[in-house]
């Protein structure tokens, strides 16, 4: 494929306030590949993700999804290429039953009757919450509020998905089933997150960014390991933590379904 | 859809009453209390047919009795000021166990009373019946403004957490000694007010761009599968066929 899954070219973006939350930010994405976005609170990472879908508006510079431009004429497919998990599932949930909530993007997008049962069924499974499916959102423990969220967007069986934040809060139970529900989806993936270990576990490509820019590209394991560069960009591996050993040590060399 | 996520006021059966599709037993409960409400209070017999209807239905239900007389609480406060009526209204007096009371006054305190308990119980049956994701999915097919329903079905989403957020406001004040008695310490209570609204204001915007990242173009998808069938309006119509049947000759023979 000549197009990659995203394209990110310049983007500039002012809140109506006038904070600066982008000052050019440039980003490529390939199909499969799984990238941890990295860095401090107020970065820009969750305005970056807000603009991968239209939701945002970027004032200078081009976003592509494959070979479609986010534009306003093309939102409703952009939308459904790109899925994206909130970092509060209270928010991402807002249907009486679970059930409903993931028939919202799909019924959005046209379906109805068994297509649309159908595909809930299949977004559950994907995440296994499929016994959870009559039950209200605020019944479900964190750990399940986050996989249903994510069935949400599975549901429109998205090209890419864009997951912000997606182990804060969570036991490290929860994480780990998060985990393994991310490693077995074959879907390019963008992940947001503070948690260092969790991106090295998940994400073999790591980006930094700080003050609206990218300001590193390249491993994770390598960027981890350098402890000038994470010092410079606000970011502490936790106590203990060694990126070198975890390599090594942590994961049994597991089939790769991406890159 | 399974079980688990019912209200307080839901009882978990498997009824011939919760089986009936919501919207039917919106609208017969609706035209009850309506018949209820529009029958002459003089006809006490026609209130009694009322009741035994109910009673047939609360029993089909298979609702537990102390269950359906302790939500009836709820009307106790009505209960009382009715029994206000009779000593302070005018109008002819009659003697009651010795004590003088007024005629017009007896016919109001009953008038409250029974159709506030007929009403009442109503309204009970329904929740008791029919879980909350149902009620409104049956407003939706009664033809309740889009709007409306949408606006129903987000607080039912959000009034737990935002209950919650309360609570933790509270306990989070209490921690730091704020114990209110009196008046002018209500301040704290109005500030905290003012941030929840602040909260729910930001919420709601995410809950926005998360509709709007799936798809949401203005409208609520309507998820409905199954209307309701001519057989179960019949068989629901039954009741408040009998509240207006019994209404209508109420009118017809005064007692």
């Amino acid at each position: 494929m000549s197009h990659p899954a995203v394209e990110i070219r310049g983007v500039r973006f002012a809140y109506p306030d006038g904070r600066k939350a982008l000052l050019g930010v440039d980003l490529r994405i390939e199909h499969g590949q799984r990238v941890a976005l990295l860095g401090p609170n107020g970065a820009g990472k969750t305005t970056l993700a807000l603009h991968l879908n239209g939701i945002h508006d970027a004032d200078a510079g081009s976003i592509q999804i494959g070979q479609l431009p986010v534009t306003d004429a093309n939102l409703p497919e952009i939308r459904r290429r790109v899925g994206l998990v909130f970092q509060d599932p209270d928010d991402q949930l807002f249907m009486p039953t679970v059930h409903e909530d993931v028939a919202f993007g799909p019924a959005n997008l046209g379906l109805r009757g068994e297509k649309l049962d159908a595909r809930v069924a299949e977004a559950l499974d994907a995440v296994g919450a499929t016994d959870v499916a009559g039950r209200a959102p605020h019944h479900l423990s964190g750990g399940e509020q986050r996989r249903v969220a994510l069935a949400t967007v599975l549901a429109m069986r998205p090209d890419l998905l864009v997951l912000d934040e997606p182990t804060s809060g969570l036991d490290p139970a929860g994480r780990r089933e998060l985990v393994d529900v991310l490693r077995a989806l074959p879907i390019t993936q963008l992940v947001i997150t503070h948690d260092l270990p969790f991106a090295l576990e998940l994400c073999e490509r790591a980006v930094i960014m700080n003050d609206g820019r990218a300001t590193a590209d390249g491993a994770t394991a390598d960027l981890l390991a350098d402890q000038g560069l994470l010092h410079a960009n606000r970011l502490e591996l936790p106590f203990g933590f060694d990126p070198t050993v975890a390599r090594r040590d942590d994961r049994p060399a597991s089939p790769r379904r991406a890159d | 859809m399974g079980a688990g996520h019912a209200h307080a006021l839901y009882v978990h059966e498997h009824s011939p009453v919760h089986r009936l599709a919501p919207e039917v037993k919106l609208a017969a409960a609706f035209a009850f209390v309506l018949a209820v409400a529009v029958t002459p209070r003089e006809a006490m017999w026609a209130f009694a047919i009322d009741a035994t209807a109910l009673a047939v239905v609360l029993r089909l239900a298979r609702l537990p009795v102390g269950f359906v007389l302790a939500r009836l609480a709820v009307i106790l406060p009505f209960i009382a000021f009715a029994f206000l009526i009779p000593f302070v209204g005018s109008g002819d007096r009659v003697d009651v166990l010795g004590v003088s009371v007024s005629q017009p006054g007896l016919w109001g305190a009953w008038n409250v009373i029974a159709k506030a308990t007929l009403g009442a119980t109503v309204s009970i049956l329904l929740a008791a019946t029919t879980e909350i994701p149902s009620i409104l999915r049956g407003m939706a097919r009664l033809r309740v403004p889009e709007t409306l329903t949408a606006i129903a079905t987000f607080m039912v989403r959000y009034l737990e957490l935002i209950a919650g957020d309360l609570r933790r406001m509270r306990t989070a004040m209490t921690a730091r000694g704020y114990d209110p008695r009196w008046l002018w310490q209500a301040r704290p209570i109005a500030t905290s007010a003012g941030a929840l609204f602040i909260r729910s204001y930001e919420r709601g915007e995410r809950v926005h761009a998360a509709m709007l990242s799936r798809g949401y173009t203005g409208t609520m998808p309507s998820l409905d599968r199954r209307a309701a069938t001519i057989r179960e309006w019949l068989v629901a119509g039954t009741v408040p066929g009998v509240a207006v049947a019994t209404a209508v000759a109420a009118f017809l023979a005064p007692a």
